[in-house]
């Protein structure tokens, strides 16, 4: 059977919804909310089946789809690959299961933006432009396309943030499109680099040419200029995930876009740099990848105790949440450093496990932001009393969060460590103190809200409400499951891991 | 020359000029007779009509060999074809613009000339691309230019656009009297006009020390001095003032086919003259042309520099674009110092992109501008509410300029950056420099967007956008999206029947 159409429609099904909701009067809210929702349900449910496909025990090379696309130069007579773009997607077992944490999570957001207020066509349209972009990234099997759909991820946000945002959204918005802009060019010049000189684009060809010295190219790629593109990588990757010091934008953005938003952003846009260092950092450069372990490894403790420092003075929530992101992510960073099959299985099993779990949090936030109009710590405390339930999952979500074993964060952290541990020692024992003190922040700010002093009645407002009760108990089921049974996320890992591991020569 | 000889040349070859100066012959003498109170608007709809043909007569010519006419001075070669299609198409859509046009400011006196003088412009252009010898170039370049030069000027009872126009003469003739200096030089050195004898003269002459000098000289001057029609660094300095008083039409093809025009004399001049030099007395020697060409990369990074950051202290939109037309010359002779294997394929898409989006940003430019009365940048507060198709066209056309994947700019980016980056040694400060003076237009073109919509409006009044101007919109749009999505139409129209140039010095 005939499967590589799956994937096209995967990736751009939401299209279809935005042109469904382009007819759709602005007036008619409900039928708005609903449309846009169900638009992404086929795209969840595509890549669901994809995973049981594969868990059916097929591969995943049925779904990879190419198609001639643009040809530059004039080669094409001579040579129908030299100089061209195709038009490729393909998954292996480390897409997949972003592309399905993408399509979980994007369908789980559409349900928290029952709570936006106005202008809902656009907004649900950019939010589906958004979705596009998001699985396209995870899905090109080449540098161009994955440029495409990166670039395409940032236009939607923008106008995301600086409309429907918070009173500072304009800066917010400014701030993520400057930052992020700078940090693609920075990725253009790496890819522009490898396309002219190489003649290709495709990741897989291009990790063959680059580790052979025997290749033909148009013009050679120096060994000095391989450090170079890598670090050009690390910096473009660096701003996405976000590695200190280049952080300050995705504060603003956890401030001030709508939670809906943030659980994409927090939960997969932030991931697109995890996912690239591995897929392009390990996978084109990986002798020169290797000696970068030390500097991966200071930049993830760094990380790691800078962000769980700062978390713990926050007032506001989101900004606990923010800090609390630029932590975790020092784990990914701690877990790449290591370089062994431990660590990077780590560091992967970190990018789901947080992707889930600051999604639910996010979505906590919109819930109490919804009814109390405050996400300011002292001004939340006591919420316990009149939403125990939302109350409750909160706590949950901080556990899975702080790495209570059986959930999905000790998997990964302690994974991550492992792998540290093996090779670093000190810096590992270091890094160890930044666990600790995620403990300490997260019962800071949740037993605050939860059990804390209360400044005002929370009398009459609702807790949970049905359509609310979607998202939290998928993501909590998401969480625990990885938890108790890690062989969801290592099972379709195991390829991958072993061609980086392959690539590393370990 | 004998009759029988004049009759021998294949004059055929000529069609679409022939065509251009009947259409503008025949109106000038319609206008004389029509009565004054007669609307001008059937004018416009004739030279439309006219230059339509012009362009199906070229696309008659494509499988033409190469021919030329009156000893060489005409020539048809696959560069002069492909870059008159630019010039052709970029024309049409200026004359629309034109029709659409609102006839104040005493321009309803002049409407008649308003039209023709158009298609005089563009006569001049076409000759320059087809001249095979400086005087036919020359001439070219100077009825281009005394045409466009009435035209800045023909609002006459506006102070504005007179002093622009007294600003554009003055510049104007500065730059010419420079080239012209430069062109005198390599007369003088090789003793014929005739730029395929200059180019062998030079080639087997070897060259003393001096006459390299001389050449050199030479090269500078007219670099300087056609960097005017270009608008780039060290004279650029006309085109805000010019752009801001011009009426819009004429603005459009100042930054379209006049820009078009400069770059073909260019590439012209440079390549078939300076490429053909060895730099120094050794006959295996780099091309001067390639041996200098850190100057010219200078002038680019400066250009791009300057164009960028200025413009990002612009409150008029029209000044706005100025700043923008420069920054994308700069961009333009990146690929033109780069002397890739791609440079000719990049100027011409940049180019062929640049005509769709630009011309359709003026459309906007002049329905907005007409219908507040002022080219303000605040003119387009909430434009979204006020007319949400046009602001969403304004949108693509602005992200297509900002370079965002999706659209044509970004592909005509990436294959200037493909032609910096595979040449040895790459110019990687060059492409930088490119990059990040486009991030940093982001800010403005984006200052655009969030006005449009973010902002709330100042009243709800509707538009009506005329035909001749709704034509414009829809072309630029589709033209837009076209080559982004689909850039093969274009690159496949470039490479089957045009050779990559080939016979650029047969």
């Amino acid at each position: 059977m005939d499967l590589s159409y799956v994937l096209t429609l995967l990736v751009f099904f939401p299209v279809l919804g935005m042109v469904v909701l382009a007819f759709i009067p602005n007036t008619q809210e409900k039928t708005i909310k609903l449309v846009g929702f169900l638009a992404t349900l086929p795209t969840l449910l595509l890549s669901l089946a994809v995973y049981f496909h594969y868990l059916a025990g097929k591969s995943l090379e049925d779904f990879s789809v190419m198609k001639h696309w643009i040809q530059f130069g004039g080669f094409g007579e001579m040579d129908k690959n030299f100089f061209a773009v195709h038009y490729e997607l393909g998954l292996d077992g480390f897409s997949m299961i972003m592309v399905l944490l993408t399509s979980i999570i994007a369908t789980l957001a559409a349900v928290a933006s029952i709570h936006i207020k106005k202008e809902w066509k656009g907004y649900f349209m950019l939010f589906l432009l958004l979705e596009v972009g998001m699985l396209g990234v995870f899905a090109a099997e080449n540098l161009i396309l994955f440029f495409i759909f990166f670039e395409i991820t940032l236009i939607p946000m923008f106008f995301l943030i600086g409309k429907w945002g918070y009173f500072e959204k304009e800066r917010a918005a400014y701030s993520f499109l400057i930052y992020n802009g700078l940090g693609s060019a920075v990725l253009l010049i790496v890819i522009m680099v490898l396309f002219a000189r190489t003649g290709t684009s495709n990741i897989d060809v291009l990790a063959q040419i680059v580790n052979n010295p025997d290749q033909q190219m148009m013009a050679p790629i120096s060994d000095t200029m391989k450090f170079g593109l890598l670090f050009a990588l690390l910096v473009a990757f660096g701003v996405k995930l976000p590695i200190f010091p280049l952080h300050t934008w995705m504060l603003r953005v956890h401030v001030q876009a709508p939670p809906s938003i943030v659980m994409l952003h927090s939960g997969i846009l932030l991931k697109i740099g995890a996912f690239g260092l591995i897929r392009f950092g390990m996978g084109i450069f990986p002798e020169q990848f290797k000696t970068l372990g030390l500097l991966l490894a200071i930049l993830g403790v760094i990380n790691l105790l800078y962000g769980a420092f700062l978390a713990f003075v926050q007032k506001d929530f989101k900004m606990v949440l923010a800090y609390s992101s630029i932590s975790h992510m020092g784990i990914v960073l701690i877990g790449l450093g290591a370089m062994n099959e431990a660590g990077i299985q780590g560091a992967i099993f970190q990018v789901v496990s947080h992707g889930l779990i600051s999604a639910l949090l996010f979505f906590l936030v919109s819930v109490f932001y919804e009814r109390t109009d405050t996400t300011l710590l002292e001004n939340l405390g006591g919420i316990a009393k009149g939403m125990p339930i939302a109350a409750g999952f909160l706590l949950a979500g901080a556990m899975a969060s702080l790495g209570l074993p059986g959930m999905s964060g000790f998997v990964s952290e302690f994974m991550a460590f492992l792998g540290l541990f093996e090779e670093m020692p000190w810096v590992a024992a270091v890094g160890a103190i930044g666990i600790i003190m995620t403990a300490v922040y997260l019962l800071r700010a949740v037993l605050g809200i939860t059990f804390g002093k209360s400044h005002r009645e929370f009398t009459g407002i609702t807790d949970l409400r049905k359509v609310e009760w979607v998202p939290v108990i998928t993501l909590m089921a998401l969480i625990v499951l990885i938890g108790v049974y890690p062989s969801v996320l290592s099972e379709p890992l195991k390829t991958t891991l072993d061609a980086i591991m392959l690539g590393l020569g370990g | 020359m004998e009759l029988e000889q004049l009759l021998d040349f294949k004059w055929s070859i000529m069609t679409p000029e022939f065509i251009i100066l009947g259409v503008a012959t025949l109106l000038s003498i319609l206008d004389l007779f029509m009565p004054k109170s007669m609307d001008r608007k059937i004018l416009g709809w004739i030279g439309v009509a006219g230059i339509a043909a012009a362009t199906v007569s070229l696309a008659g010519f494509i499988d033409e060999p190469v021919t030329s006419i009156l000893f060489d001075t005409f020539r048809l070669d696959s560069f002069a074809k492909a870059f008159k299609f630019i010039l052709l198409i970029g024309s049409l859509f200026v004359l629309l613009l034109a029709i659409s046009f609102e006839k104040k400011d005493g321009l309803a006196e002049f409407a008649g000339e308003f039209y023709y003088l158009f298609l005089t412009a563009l006569l001049g252009a076409m000759f320059m691309a087809s001249s095979g010898d400086l005087i036919t170039l020359f001439i070219g370049l100077e009825l281009l230019t005394i045409s466009s030069w009435v035209l800045v000027g023909v609002t006459k009872r506006n102070k504005k656009s007179n002093e622009s126009a007294m600003k554009y003469v003055i510049n104007g003739g500065i730059s010419t009297a420079i080239t012209l200096f430069g062109l005198s030089y390599i007369y003088g050195l090789t003793g014929t006009t005739n730029i395929k004898d200059m180019s062998g003269t030079l080639m087997t002459m070897g060259g003393s020390q001096n006459q390299l000098y001389l050449l050199a000289i030479a090269f500078f001057m007219t670099l300087v001095g056609l960097s005017f029609k270009l608008a780039t660094a060290p004279f650029h300095m006309w085109a805000p003032d010019v752009y801001e008083g011009a009426p819009t039409p004429v603005t459009a093809f100042l930054s379209i086919v006049s820009k078009t025009a400069g770059f073909v004399i260019i590439v012209r001049i440079f390549v078939s003259i300076f490429g053909s030099v060895p730099a120094t007395g050794a006959q295996d020697a780099l091309p001067m042309l390639l041996h200098l060409q850190d100057y010219i990369g200078f002038l680019a990074g400066a250009t791009m520099i300057i164009g960028n950051v200025i413009a990002l202290r612009q409150r008029n939109i029209k000044r706005m674009f100025a700043y923008s037309s420069i920054a994308h010359a700069g961009y333009i002779l990146v690929a033109f110092t780069s002397m890739s294997y791609f440079t000719f394929d990049a100027i011409w898409f940049y180019l062929l992109a640049y005509l769709f989006m630009n011309v359709g940003a003026f459309a906007i430019i002049q329905l907005v501008g007409a219908k507040a009365g002022s080219d303000d940048i605040s003119a387009y507060a909430g434009l979204y509410r006020r007319a949400p198709i046009l602001a969403v066209t304004f949108a693509v056309l602005i992200l297509s300029l900002a370079g965002i994947p999706g659209t044509a700019g970004f592909i005509g980016k990436l294959n200037i950056f493909m032609g910096a980056f595979a040449t040895e040694p790459a110019h990687y400060v060059l492409a930088s420099i490119l990059i990040a003076t486009s991030v940093v237009s982001y800010f403005y073109y984006f200052g655009i967007m969030t006005q449009m919509f973010f902002r709330p409006a100042a009243d709800d009044s509707k538009f009506n956008i005329p035909v001749a101007l709704l034509v414009v919109l829809i072309g630029s749009v589709v033209g837009t999206i076209a080559l982004g999505i689909l850039p093969n139409i274009a690159f496949d129209f470039l490479h089957d029947n045009f050779m990559q140039f080939k016979d650029f010095l047969q």
